[in-house]
């Protein structure tokens, strides 16, 4: 029984420790520097006699001494199986043992003797393990996106792994395809048509919304139930079923490449989720507030702008930040609709450079990180508001 | 009085949805109709430009004789493929000029010309020459002459708008397209795209769900690529991906894990051998659904977490006491709570990566058997240019899309009765 938990204890420990110095590894790998082994064999054959050292100290003495002196040990380890290697890399190394020896500091023989004490410890460590390499996997392409528009093309052909970002050839240099892309790819324009387009969808969804989202949640009238059912069905009707006609019709009315065209059909896809949204929390609204507006000589509209509107401001910016990052994102109705330059969205451009000429991809991805980093702050920013609008608008994807 | 009221707030509910109602029927319910009546039609995208009469207005001055001044009207029907009848034709002059040598389908009354010019057939072209007397001193403008615009007017048929119908659009969607292939791809896709982003989804919500450092930081990072535009995740995820250049071939080269580089989009199967068995597995497809997988989990994640810290933590400090492991207790409490969540995630993600589009066209444009409906729709329609058999696949989507509402709704009905 203990030598099996020993045994389980110090397998997922290395196992676990192995795999952060793969991911530093990597990252290393990255800024160019020539590292091919993740030396497997002898790092993780080290690590278990390092967390068996550290069980059979346990808590002897002070435990942050004990944490700095395994990490130092595992370092320089480290250092000696792989070649040549600048110290920040072994300081990096340094850093991830201190990390993970703290983790593990508290383990004692005692700790082992408990009841499933081994299967806790792989679940603490699947957690550990999880997150890291959730983080990793998500954030892994977004680093990538944003390295590369720092690049050319020429030093990506000569070493396709170094992403390192040389700060000594000036700012200017550096920001070179944002200039090019701002300058030659007239993305200033496209990011004006793409912010025309998601703010005039948000007001013009608000303007239609609000007032049916009302009607909905308050007052009587025949064929309300039916409307509220249908508003989540039609919700469930995907773009791609709506393409083709709207593109006939849209031809034959002369809508295509217009944004009045394209804000059209965004409003009209985004209205029933924004209707919904609205009138769940419209329902939430004490009726006596109305009624003590409805004494007061107000009608419809009074109560809509004096009271209902002030109290909802929270769905509200919900419901706008939801309908913006729609707007922002769709892809498929600019596709279509668009096929003249002047016209195009951020998305639309991103795809005419790729599929056009052999656009460098720095470029490209300059591109990519002008049209997702707005999104992204804004979402960092109110998260609160839109992951309340993501939850809610979430039947659609 | 309680009737008058109850009218007048019937009246002012329809008055406040009516917008809305007309917006969303014009631009979704009308199209997903229109949808059937295109596809029992042979139209192509060259089709659907509308044939117009058009003409081209030229002044000349005639020779030796500047009282007299030549307008000619080059004339032409813009379509190369449909009729145009009952052509008629309006023009403006200044005053004091008079048509010497006039058409005879023309008439010229008051500085106003109109002519009748009949049916016009296809690639139709025409030049009509007039000739004009002036009739004061004054020299014409010749700017002034050409500031007038003509106008012309005619009947086409609008392709769209006959009654001609053929059933061959269907008939091609059965037998030309490889239709079994087709599905089997699109249910391929959607439904390991759909587990996966679940199982990844709980796994996420597991984690989150525990007290850790930088806990709030990490649920926003989580929802990164859901957040995130499309296009530039797509283009990304491609470039990492690249056979020769791209970042993810070059690593595993680079450590020795592979000889040589896989081409990960582009490859449609690769032989695994596990334990002495040939499995042949679907490369192209299973990169589109990771990279499905990872775009959508934290949609799943989101809805999990919500549920998760909602379980009363009562039940684990029980479990505790009786002395559960993790594992019982992932099974026998956490699971039995979200269970409902994830049923209906299920059925929405289903249908929704059952409908989805962008994704696999931006990686691989539906190339080394990627091909699902939605992105057959697009080919169909725009590649090939043949609208009649576009609307046609999208109608086989709605048909199933169909078919999964009624379940979901069923299994709504039937959740919402048991509480």
């Amino acid at each position: 029984m203990k030598i099996k938990n020993i045994l389980t204890y110090s397998f997922i420990s290395s196992l676990f420790l192995f795999s952060l110095i793969c991911i530093w590894k990597i990252l290393v790998t990255l800024q160019g520097i020539e590292l091919t082994n993740f030396n497997f064999n002898k790092l993780f054959i080290f690590g278990i006699i390092l967390c068996v050292i550290n069980l059979l100290i346990g808590k002897k003495f002070n435990l942050n001494i004990k944490i700095i002196l395994l990490a130092i040990l595992f370092s320089i380890f480290d250092y000696f199986t792989s070649i040549n290697l600048p110290i920040w890399y072994s300081l990096g190394v340094f850093l991830i043992s201190l990390f993970f020896f703290n983790n593990i500091k508290n383990y004692d023989k005692n700790f082992l003797l408990k009841n499933h004490s081994s299967q806790k410890l792989f679940f603490n460590f699947l957690t550990l393990f999880g997150i890291t390499l959730f983080s990793f996997v998500i954030l892994f392409p977004f680093y990538m996106m944003l390295v590369t528009s720092f690049k050319t093309q020429a030093l990506l052909l000569l070493n396709p792994l170094d992403f390192s970002i040389n700060f000594a050839q000036g700012l200017p240099e550096l920001f070179k395809s944002y200039f090019i892309v701002f300058k030659d790819y007239n993305f200033g324009r496209y990011m004006l048509t793409s912010t025309i387009v998601s703010l005039g969808t948000v007001v013009i969804t608000l303007i239609f919304a609000i007032p049916a989202a009302y009607a909905v949640a308050r007052l009587n009238f025949f064929g309300k139930n039916f409307l509220s059912t249908s508003i989540l069905i039609i919700y469930l009707f995907p773009a791609i079923v709506l393409v083709i006609p709207l593109y006939t019709i849209f031809s034959q009315l002369g809508l295509r490449n217009s944004i009045e065209g394209l804000l059209i059909v965004y409003t009209a896809t985004t209205l029933p989720v924004a209707i919904y949204m609205l009138q769940g929390y419209f329902k939430s609204i004490p009726k006596e507030l109305e009624e003590a507006g409805i004494i007061d000589g107000q009608n419809w509209l009074g109560i809509i702008f004096k009271i209902i509107l002030p109290l909802s401001l929270p769905a509200i910016s919900s419901v706008a930040l939801y309908v913006f990052m729609i707007a922002w994102n769709e892809f498929l109705f600019s596709l279509m609709f668009l096929d003249r330059p002047n016209t195009f969205t951020l998305s639309r451009a991103i795809q005419f450079l790729n599929v056009g000429a052999e656009t460098p991809r720095q470029y490209l991805m300059a591109g990519s990180v002008v049209v997702t980093l707005p999104i992204l702050i804004i979402f960092v920013y109110f998260e609160k508001y839109l992951v309340s609008g993501l939850t809610a608008g979430s039947v659609k994807g | 009085m309680s009737t008058k009221l109850a009218k007048i707030e019937k009246r002012t509910a329809y008055l406040l949805i009516l917008p809305s109602v007309l917006l969303v029927f014009s631009i979704i319910l009308f199209p997903i109709f229109s949808n059937i009546w295109i596809s029992f039609k042979n139209v192509e995208l060259k089709d659907l430009r509308i044939p117009e009469p058009r003409a081209k207005k030229l002044v000349k001055s005639i020779k030796d004789n500047p009282n007299k001044i030549k307008i000619i009207y080059k004339l032409r029907n813009s379509s190369l493929t449909q009729e145009i009848t009952n052509v008629k034709f309006k023009d403006k002059y200044p005053d004091n000029i008079k048509p010497i040598n006039l058409d005879k389908r023309c008439e010229f009354k008051q500085k106003l010309l109109q002519c009748e010019l009949g049916n016009w057939p296809k690639k139709y072209r025409e030049n009509l020459e007039i000739v004009f007397q002036n009739t004061s001193n004054q020299e014409i403008s010749k700017k002034k002459l050409k500031s007038y615009k003509p106008k012309l007017s005619g009947k086409s048929q609008n392709i769209l708008l006959t009654y001609e119908f053929t059933l061959n659009n269907f008939k091609k969607v059965i037998k030309d397209i490889a239709f079994i292939d087709l599905l089997s791809t699109t249910f391929y896709y959607t439904f390991f795209g759909t587990i996966g982003a679940i199982v990844f989804g709980i796994l996420a919500a597991q984690m989150v769900n525990q007290k850790f450092f930088g806990r709030t930081f990490m649920r926003s990072v989580l929802l990164f690529p859901y957040v995130a535009p499309v296009v530039a995740l797509a283009y990304t995820w491609e470039l990492l991906l690249d056979p020769t250049s791209g970042t993810l071939n070059n690593l595993l080269i680079n450590y020795q894990i592979i000889d040589g580089p896989i081409n990960l989009l582009g490859q449609k199967y690769v032989t695994l051998n596990i334990l002495g068995l040939d499995f042949k597995l679907r490369l192209a497809l299973t990169t589109v659904i990771i990279f499905e997988i990872w775009r959508y989990f934290p949609l799943a994640f989101l809805f999990i977490l919500a549920r998760l810290q909602a379980v009363p933590k009562e039940l684990y400090e029980a479990a505790d006491v009786d002395g559960a492991n993790p594992i019982q207790k992932f099974l026998n409490i956490t699971l039995p709570q979200i269970l409902a969540v994830i049923s209906i995630l299920f059925m929405i993600r289903f249908i929704w990566n059952f409908n989805k589009f962008e994704d696999i066209f931006l990686l691989t444009g539906g190339a080394s058997g990627t091909r699902t409906l939605p992105i057959n729709v697009y080919q169909q329609g725009f590649s090939i240019g043949d609208i009649g058999m576009g609307s046609a696949v999208s109608i086989v989507i709605v048909v199933f899309l169909l078919i999964f509402m009624f379940i979901y709704f069923k299994l709504l009905g039937k959740r919402a009765d048991e509480n």
